[in-house]
């Protein structure tokens, strides 16, 4: 069973959305996500500056086998992407809840993350 | 004495300072100074220096490091790695043919032009189709004309808005990325429990905006489109065209034409089905056949005959064609053996080309069976290929299919092609082909049987595989990673 | 039955393990309404002694004339060592070495392929080769919209002294994307593209500048000005280049202050025969920070279980069998057994064998206009530095000249009337090493008697 933790918002897409103190967003890949995906060796995050609508693909990971596309689980600007999945992508592998986060945005509007998954959700959505 | 083992130096580490392969250059020195100074190189060109016998020992040994038709079986599903004659290599070799410019006129290219001309009329019957030109140089490059064709046509007629290729989810990966490589959309059609096209699922996907559909029949799945006249008339009754990617055309040679199965275009990947070598990874060849109303587009140039002989046609002859894909007219050489294969066939050799790609394939699934292994589509018949899925066996055993493809090398065979098609989990897609014999296929069941049994007792053995090889598995993550790409000093 | 080695024995025992009563009920699937006929099209089957006399025939039939056209395939002196051992079954047989452990041989053999291509243009990365010089061209306009981020226009100047089919192979091929090839002149002095010719477009948004070297008339570039200029546009640089004559001149990689970014060519000079157009191969290197963007087949060295060295294809996720519709190119092959040749001519000829090959056919190209230049009529139609190949401008109608040469067993030159109109009665010859002063002294006397 992965780690889905109780405080994360989910897409389907199996992204991760943590609301931050400041109203900003922090977006990744779930744990059951970087497994499925095995070792990643190369990360695209997103071009700061640019504006993504929600489920817009935005960013890209890539492991041997597989390369998936990452989408924005709700509409905004990309203000930041995590620099350092350049040099060490397996960083999504080993902690996707933190320091393999992939980028952070400013969400058009505040009430949007309402419309994701919660925990229970997600999880949901794994068994079947 | 046990051999001393070769050495892995590559061919930059065998290089002496001022040592040369003397014969091969030039005699004598000559004055550049015409070329101005700072348009000269002044760094040293970084090759080996190296005597002849260095460099053909060199590479004759990496050789021995490869397997390959002529030394392995190599039942690489939807890869056709059937005997590659050697005739068709000697006499496409010929000086005569090696030594003809491209551009040389056509008084002095009838004998290579009459072979082209040739092929194409062979094509044409064999395929059903009424246009042929060679002129692509792979398969990807064939699916790309076809698709540019097909875009023309619509755009000929004024029918601007269809711009939609709907691909069935079994498909090679080539079909979607030519679609976009074109421009277009791709829509996916999903593929029904029995491997079929979901013909409901496609009614529902076509529409004004339908360009056409790329299908692949016998399907990557390795099995028969049994309604195939049913989505034909689907897609022509939308407006769309349809395109046979001609991947598996071994499996039904000179018995069923995608002419005749009502294809608007095809591509044929001659590297497969007449013979032309592999080469370690190209030149392939990929032939398209056109039906009458895209004979106007085809790719230039193509080879005419009028009462002077054989000549090129061009955008003069064909004033709408999708133009040029090549500097010249496509991989030529290949062509010539591909036309020499031909010919030793004949036509009662073609009709056998399927018949025995066929009962080989059937022959292998059954014995495969028979030693416990499943069948992806139980109940259908093979064409020339099948899948196995070691589902099961994952789940019991932990055997999944690069296992089972690694430690066959162990047993001195290539492995299938594994996690292709990507619907069916951990599966093996088997292609025997006609060329090989009962025993080698009897002494494959072994060797798949083997391997399971020893997965049975010690998956540990298994999953070190293989132990025989220059090299055992590799690790694919640091060279993605750790990106090594040419040797430094 | 040819190639087929079953006996009867092997049919009955086969078919009763399937449980069918004939080989024609394995196609019961197939409906029956669409099977074909006898195929009556096509000829009976020939053996290989037959089949030798055909070919051998139609071989003969073209003749063996001494062939001084170039304009994008050449004539060269190829070692036989190189077919002897490409045409191994063990490189020849193989399919793409997708299982490493098996492909040792044509994994490292591509390794030090990529290696060679570095080193020859001067750029850090090397793929495993594309099908040819014109669809690499084509390959690097896509890969450079896709690796010029800053630029929004999708605009390449493309000289009108590249090579005219390359040029429309490019266009074939990148058109379905929206991307707009703008043709540039060449200065009708030089015959080569002059940076002051650009200035009216400086400030604007481009993608990529296209710059061969030599061009399609022989003649060589000012390289550097151009590469520098496109680069303070805000424009990458794509080199088309003719890999031998890199031996003598400047490599990509140093054009300029910052190098092309991506380079690409046609390797038939090195170890492909002409052999009427193909198989030949495309190379493509690159800058380091492009590699994702770069289509085709890329060899990796990485370590084993046992961390012994070996040899992988490795970046794959950018390719079409894993990303489907959003792979960088619909390309799956490389020209395999082309590289493999290319390898092994590489190095038997060695950085002197190259550097002398070239000399030499730059020297017999001057041999030769010094020749025709004494001919009445007979003159070079552009002034520049050139590599071994040369636009002559006739007297008289190109085509008339060159038939006649050819009646004498000479193959005079490309005619250039059909692509460069513009430039009268001229024809694009070329003159490798392999023509010794005696041929080119018959050139002049042919030509001579052509024209009279």
């Amino acid at each position: 069973m992965s780690n889905i933790p109780a405080d994360l918002k989910y897409a389907a897409s199996h992204e991760w959305l943590r609301v931050e103190d400041d109203g900003t967003i922090t977006v990744g890949i779930s744990d059951h996500a970087q497994d499925a995906l095995g070792d990643l060796v190369y990360v695209e995050t997103p071009e700061v500056g640019g504006t993504v609508d929600a489920e817009g693909a935005c960013a890209v990971v890539e492991s041997v086998k597989a390369a998936s596309d990452v989408y924005a689980p709700i509409a905004g600007e990309i203000i930041a992407g995590n620099e350092a999945l350049v040099d060490r992508p397996e960083l999504v592998n080993e902690d996707p809840y933190g320091e393999g986060w992939l980028f952070k945005m400013k969400p058009d509007s505040a009430d949007d993350v309402n419309n994701l998954l919660d925990a229970d959700g997600y999880a949901a959505t794994l068994e079947d | 004495m046990k051999a001393p083992e070769l050495d892995n130096k590559l061919i930059f580490e065998r290089s002496r300072e001022g040592r040369q392969a003397y014969a091969q250059a030039p005699l004598g020195t000559v004055n550049t100074d015409g070329i101005p100074a700072e348009l000269r190189r002044q760094s040293p060109i970084s090759l080996p220096q190296v005597s002849e016998m260095d460099v053909v020992r060199h590479f004759t040994r990496l050789s021995q490091k490869n397997f390959s038709i002529d030394t392995h079986f190599y039942p690489l599903g939807s890869c056709t790695m059937k005997y590659n004659p050697r005739a068709c290599n000697t006499l496409a070799m010929l000086p005569g043919f090696l030594g003809r410019h491209p551009l040389a006129p056509d008084t002095h290219s009838q004998g290579f032009l009459s072979c082209m001309h040739d092929l194409q009329e062979i094509l044409k019957e064999v395929t059903g189709m009424a246009g042929v030109s060679l002129t692509p140089m792979a398969g990807a490059q064939g699916e790309f004309a076809g698709v540019a064709m097909i875009q023309a046509y619509h755009q000929s007629r004024g029918d601007t808005e269809r711009t939609e290729i709907l691909v069935p989810d079994a498909a090679h990966g080539t079909n979607p990325a030519t679609a976009t490589q074109c421009g277009c959309t791709v829509r996916e059609i999903p593929t029904n429990s029995e491997g079929d096209v979901d013909v409901e699922a496609l009614r529902a996907a076509v529409g004004p905006k339908t360009a056409g559909i790329m299908l692949t029949n016998p399907s990557t799945l390795g099995v028969f489109e049994r309604r195939i006249g049913e989505i034909q008339k689907i897609v022509h009754d939308a407006g769309g065209l349809s395109y046979y990617d001609g991947a598996n055309l071994n499996a039904i040679l000179g018995k069923v034409r995608p002419g005749d199965m009502g294809f608007d275009v095809i591509h044929m990947n001659l590297h497969k089905t007449f013979s032309t070598p592999h080469g370690g990874g190209g030149p392939g060849s990929g032939a398209v056949g056109v039906s009458k109303r895209l004979l106007p587009f085809m790719p230039i140039p193509v080879v005419g005959k009028d009462e002077a002989g054989f000549r090129w046609l061009n955008e003069k002859d064909l004033p709408q064609s999708i133009g040029r894909l090549s500097a010249f007219a496509g991989n030529a050489g290949v062509l010539l053996r591909a036309y020499i294969y031909a010919r030793l066939l004949g036509r009662e050799g073609m009709h056998r080309v399927a018949e025995f790609a066929t009962l080989n394939a059937n022959y292998l699934m059954v014995e495969l069976e028979k030693r416990g292994f499943n069948v992806a589509y139980k109940g259908r018949r093979a064409s020339h290929e099948f899948i196995i899925t070691l589902k099961r066996q994952k789940a019991e055993l932990e055997l999944t299919a690069t296992d089972v493809a690694k430690r066959l090398l162990d047993f001195g065979m290539h492995a299938p092609t594994i996690y292709f098609p990507l619907l069916v989990p951990e599966c093996l897609l088997i292609e025997p082909t006609e060329s090989e014999s009962k025993e080698t296929l009897d002494s494959f069941v072994d060797a798949m049987a083997a391997i399971y049994e020893e997965a049975k007792n010690d998956i540990g053995q298994v999953k070190g595989a293989p132990y025989t090889m220059p090299v055992r598995r590799l690790d694919d993550v640091r060279a993605a990673r750790q990106l090594d790409l040419r040797w430094q000093p | 039955m040819p190639f087929i080695p079953h006996t009867e024995s092997d049919i009955s025992e086969m078919l009763a393990a399937i449980g069918a009563d004939s080989i024609e009920t394995l196609f019961d699937e197939i409906p029956r309404e669409l099977r074909c006929g006898g195929l009556e099209a096509i000829p009976e089957g020939l053996s290989e002694m037959a089949t030798n006399r055909l070919m051998h025939e139609r071989a003969a039939l073209d003749g063996q004339a001494q062939c001084y056209i170039g304009a994008g395939a050449y004539e060269h002196h190829i070692p036989a060592a190189v077919w002897e051992i490409t045409t191994r079954g063990e490189f020849y047989s193989a399919y793409t070495p997708y299982q490493a452990e098996a492909s040792q041989g044509t994994l490292q053999l591509i390794y030090e392929y990529q290696t060679m291509m570095c080193g020859l243009t001067g750029m850090e990365v090397s793929n495993a080769s594309l099908y040819d010089g014109a669809s690499g061209l084509a390959e690097a306009v896509l890969m450079a919209v896709r690796a010029n981020r800053k630029s929004k226009s999708s605009r390449i100047l493309m000289p009108t002294a590249v090579h005219p089919y390359y040029r429309q192979v490019a266009q074939n091929i990148v058109e379905g994307q929206g991307i707009q090839l703008e043709a540039l002149p060449f200065c009708t002095e030089s015959g080569t593209t002059l940076v002051e010719s650009l200035a009216h477009l400086e400030g604007e948004d481009i993608t990529a500048l296209v710059i061969p070297q030599p061009n399609f008339f022989g003649n060589l570039e000012a390289v550097d000005a151009l590469t520098d200029w496109a680069h303070a546009q805000g424009a990458l640089v794509i080199a088309v280049v003719n890999p031998l004559a890199l031996a003598l001149l400047k490599p990509p990689g140093e054009w300029g202050a910052d190098g092309v970014d991506i380079c690409v060519g046609d390797g038939q000079p090195l170890g492909a025969p002409m052999s009427s157009g193909g198989p030949y191969f495309g190379f493509m290197a690159c800058k380091q920070q492009h590699v994702r963007q770069m289509p085709g087949r890329i060899v990796g060295r990485t370590v084993d279980m046992d961390d012994k060295p070996g040899f992988a294809l490795t970046l794959q996720a950018r390719e079409q069998h894993i990303r489907r519709s959003k792979a960088t190119s619909n390309i799956c092959t490389n020209q395999g057994l082309l590289v493999t040749a290319a390898t092994i001519h590489m190095s038997l000829l060695g950085p002197k064998g190259l550097e002398s090959v070239a000399a030499t056919s730059f020297a017999n190209t001057a041999a030769l206009v010094d020749a025709v230049s004494e001919i009445e009529g007979v003159e070079p139609v552009f002034s520049s530095a050139r590599f071994h190949e040369v636009v002559l401008r006739l007297p008289a109608s190109a085509t008339d000249i060159l038939a006649r040469m050819a009646s004498h067993g000479i193959l005079g030159g490309y005619n250039l009337a059909e692509n460069y109109p513009e430039l009268g009665e001229a024809i694009l010859v070329c003159v490798t090493e392999t023509k010794s002063p005696e041929d080119i002294a018959r050139y002049a006397k042919v030509l001579q008697e052509a024209l009279s």
